[in-house]
């Protein structure tokens, strides 16, 4: 999709050789791409930290003493939930309807706030519980990976915002919907993120 | 870097960690250094002030997108810290030599300054000498092999080497300022831990690494999507030079490492600040996951630097032996088998840590099954120079000495391979030796074939062939003397990072090594005067074809050096050897029948600015300072911000900018034709 409207653009650029240009719109999606894999890599890390650390209770409180599934599964909701919101943002994008599009974000962001606002209730309430980062080295790696997911969601918060200053003020131009489209790809991407999430430190963590 | 005992104090407020102390204004070897660099930098400064060039420096190159520009930094900062990493050699090699237990104790360095040398000395060559001599390479030549006007993204390019720079300043800063890290280059907790290393020395050696190694992540997703999207219309895969297939698998290969290095020393970090236990001691912490995830990253690092290197031997070989690569296809799939077997050998760097016969077997045999691919290629280089007319330029003595050499390194590292052998071997001196036999007899010695051989490109100037020369006899036989004592020492029984030694059997060998690094000094010396003499003969070495090599890829069709837009119209491609091709078929340099407008990214402030505020925030890091983290960080995101919001990044290079530049190069390669094209064009006006 962004290879098309890339095309309508460059074609109205004057003096243009269309022979010899480049996509650039593409390349930024690939490249966003090869990205996300190296961040899927960095994931891979942490969660295989996670997994060496995962009985490193050093004696103390458990996973399985804290887990609340059900608190989880909410959480897990709100994101899975934004992703598909994103995708009607960008059916939204592809129409160039600004009103739709900025209305499916909000409520993409809003999920976004809440499910964050579940996570840092979740770890207040470890912390409360006695279990912290320096607790032992399995709550070192349990923050640290749920964390570092948290953080890109956050990231991807601040992206949202800044995005929709720049719709705001060039509208739907080609590099404001590259822009969108690397945006989604993120958002999709740290869901998958979650679901290995849930699965790995949650689901196992109770059983 | 401090000789004094660690000072640790609980941060303040405003200055973190850091008190006056902090500085080494009483050490004897520090303050001596410190005056140089200081002298230098006031000189350096006062000479750029006085010529009036920061405007330009500014304009045409710290703010510069053009990869070509962008290189020649990369080599330029590698160049000054092969001189500060070499240093720390000599002043290991004259410990080591001087350090037989006496009744006068033992050599000149005190044990904590001397950890902090070979610290800095690993550190220093692998991440700030090697790794920019390979990026700059690439950076220099593969936009021109694949004839593409820049990479895919300009900006980001710009930010990884200024990211680069920071990783290379905050190591020079410690110097000054603190300590470095006396644990060794890669750090193993629960030594680098905050129990064991309590000031300031791990903390720059984490950020060094982590900002550094971000901008090569960058640098690793950028040229995989040039060598990928950005091709000239019909260069299929396998038609792509041999440097950039060893440059797309050096570049997968980073990809794939560098999150594993960011993450491993994000987890040290959270270790070292917010009291984590990842690889303490106690509390469940594991210091054998450190040591897997750093060479987990660290082995396929090896090949990064190992595989560009083989693909200039490969180019300079078909070029000075004036034949086609003997076995193309085979010396690319070779390149990939490694690509892959990289990520499956890291064990065998600590076979002794006891994970059992099977596993240590597993990976010892995985281990010896890459010197095949390796060694297809060391044939592919043989039989391309067989029944060849080789021509015995510097870059082809450094190739052949690199086949001599590395030969001898890849065997004794098949020797490592081998589980019992290395229970023997292993942190020995035969160790050290091993892989300084591949990385300087395969990677470097590769660096400087490449770099003698694209230099005209580059300049636009020659090399000083007879110097090149000198200079690579020199390396080669400074390296044999240097080393192959350490093999016998290993032997012997002698281990790595001794200050100290009581065997006084080992020291007319150290010695002997000693005075090979002097070997190499010399050298480097006549490395340095090379490039003087060089620029100083500059008018009469001039490349003014822009083929001097009479070579065959694409990048030697332009001028040198290239234009800034690099084509002015986009080459088709035909053969693997397209510079040939058209030299054979009488094309090479045609002339245009018209140019267009071309498409070209402006140059930006914002990789210094970003990077700028990238030191201050790992400067504040290190020191606990944390309303400068504050600074740094806001400073950071608030430039990319900014520069989001910037119109106009890009422009057009009109017509009659192109055509002067492009006539006076065809003047030269072809006035014939360009003479017939501008009285064609006369007549079609009349």
């Amino acid at each position: 999709m962004t290879s098309t409207a890339d095309h309508t653009v460059l074609e109205d650029t004057p003096g243009h050789d269309h022979e010899h240009h480049h996509d650039a719109g593409g390349d930024t999606v690939f490249g966003f791409w090869i990205y996300i894999m190296s961040d899927c890599l960095l994931f891979a890390t942490l969660f295989a930290t996670y997994a060496v650390l995962s009985g490193s209770f050093a004696g103390g409180i458990t996973a399985k003493d804290l887990f609340d599934l059900k608190f989880v599964a909410a959480e897990t909701a709100l994101l899975l939930l934004s992703s598909f919101t994103f995708g009607m943002a960008m059916l939204y994008a592809h129409q160039h309807n600004m009103r739709g599009m900025i209305t499916w974000l909000c409520i993409t962001f809003a999920l976004g706030a809440g499910f964050l606002c579940m996570e840092m209730y979740e770890f207040h309430h470890f912390s409360s519980m006695g279990a912290t980062p320096q607790t032992s080295a399995y709550w070192s790696a349990f923050y640290t990976l749920v964390a570092t997911h948290g953080l890109h969601v956050t990231a991807g918060m601040i992206w949202m915002l800044i995005l929709f200053v720049h719709f705001y003020r060039d509208g739907f131009t080609n590099a404001n919907l590259v822009r969108l489209a690397c945006l989604s790809l993120f958002w999709h991407f740290l869901d998958i993120i979650w679901i290995c999430v849930f699965s790995v430190v949650y689901l196992m963590g109770v059983m | 870097m401090s000789s004094r005992p660690t000072i640790v104090t609980e941060p303040d407020l405003i200055f973190g960690k850091f008190t006056s102390d902090a500085i080494p204004f009483t050490d004897p070897i520090i303050l001596p250094v410190m005056l140089i660099v200081a002298l230098g930098g006031i000189g350096l400064v006062t000479m750029i002030t006085k010529m009036g060039k920061w405007g330009y420096l500014w304009r045409e190159w710290l703010t510069s997108v053009d990869h070509k520009r962008i290189g020649i930094m990369y080599v330029i900062v590698a160049a000054v810290m092969l001189v500060r990493g070499f240093s720390d050699a000599l002043m290991m090699r004259a410990q080591q030599a001087m350090a037989t237990a006496s009744e006068n104790g033992a050599g000149y360095l005190p044990a904590e300054h001397y950890d902090q040398i070979f610290t800095a000395h690993g550190t220093i060559m692998i991440f700030f000498v090697a790794m920019p001599l390979v990026i700059g390479l690439m950076n220099v030549v593969v936009p021109l092999q694949i004839g593409a006007r820049d990479v895919a993204f300009p900006f980001l390019n710009s930010l990884s080497f200024w990211l680069f720079v920071v990783g290379a300043l905050l190591v020079n800063v410690s110097l000054f300022v603190g300590e470095f890290a006396a644990t060794g280059w890669l750090a193993y907790p629960p030594l680098s831990g905050i129990e064991y290393s309590p000031w300031v020395g791990v903390d720059y050696w984490l950020w060094a690494l982590q900002i550094s190694g971000i901008g090569t992540l960058l640098t690793g997703v950028n040229f995989f999507v040039t060598i990928l999207r950005m091709r000239a219309p019909g260069m299929k895969l396998m038609q792509m030079p041999v440097f950039t297939w060893t440059s797309l698998c050096a570049n997968v290969l980073i990809i794939i490492s560098f999150p594993i290095l960011t993450v491993t020393l994000l987890l040290l970090t959270l270790d070292r600040y917010f009291g984590t236990h990842f690889f303490t001691n106690d509390l469940g912490g594991n210091q054998m996951l450190y040591v897997n995830l750093i060479w987990a990253w660290g082995h396929p690092e090896v090949y990064i630097l190992v595989l560009p290197a083989f693909g200039v031997f490969s180019e300079i070989t078909a070029t000075f032996s004036r034949k086609r690569l003997f076995g193309y296809t085979s010396l690319v799939w070779a390149t990939v088998v490694i690509m892959f077997l990289a990520f499956v050998v890291w064990l065998h760097h600590f076979f002794t840590m006891g994970s059992g016969a099977s596993v240590n077997a597993f990976f010892g045999i995985a281990t010896m099954i890459i010197s095949v691919p390796t060694g297809v290629k060391i044939f592919n280089w043989l039989f391309t120079m067989y029944k060849g007319r080789v021509e015995f330029t510097a870059s082809m003595w450094w190739t052949l000495s690199f086949l001599f050499t590395f030969t001898i390194g890849g065997m004794t590292g098949v020797m490592l391979a081998i589980p019992a052998a290395d229970f023997v071997l292993h942190n020995s001196l035969f160790l050290i030796a091993h892989f300084h036999n591949v990385i300087i007899g395969g990677a470097v010695f590769g660096y400087f074939a490449g770099f003698t051989y694209w230099f005209p490109k580059a300049t636009g100037f020659m090399l000083d062939e007879k110097l090149g020369k000198l200079s690579c006899a020199l390396w080669t036989i400074g390296f044999f003397v240097a080393f192959m004592p350490l093999y016998i020492l290993g032997f012997n029984g002698m281990t790595r990072r001794l200050n100290y030694y009581d065997n006084p059997e080992w020291t007319y060998l150290l010695w002997v090594a000693a005075f090979g690094a002097l070997i190499v000094l010399a050298g480097i010396i006549v490395q340095f005067y090379q490039g003087y003499v060089s620029i100083r003969d500059r008018e009469i070495n001039r490349d003014v074809t822009g083929d001097p090599w009479n070579a065959r890829t694409l990048e030697w069709s332009t001028s040198s050096p290239p234009p800034f837009y690099n084509f002015a119209t986009m080459p088709k491609i035909h053969d693997r050897d397209e510079h040939h091709y058209k030299k054979e078929h009488g094309m090479a340099y045609d002339v245009p029948k018209q140019y267009a407008p071309i498409h070209m990214p402006k140059n930006t402030w914002a990789g210094i600015v970003i990077s700028g505020f990238s030191l201050i925030m790992g400067f504040a890091f290190v020191w606990h300072i944390w309303w400068m983290v504050i600074l740094g960080v806001a400073g950071i995101f608030g430039s990319l911000v900014v520069y989001s919001f910037e119109r106009n990044k890009d422009y057009y290079v009109p017509v009659d900018q192109i055509e002067p530049i492009e006539h006076a190069h065809l003047a030269t390669v072809n006035p014939d034709g360009l003479r017939e094209m501008q009285a064609q064009k006369q007549n079609f006006q009349a």
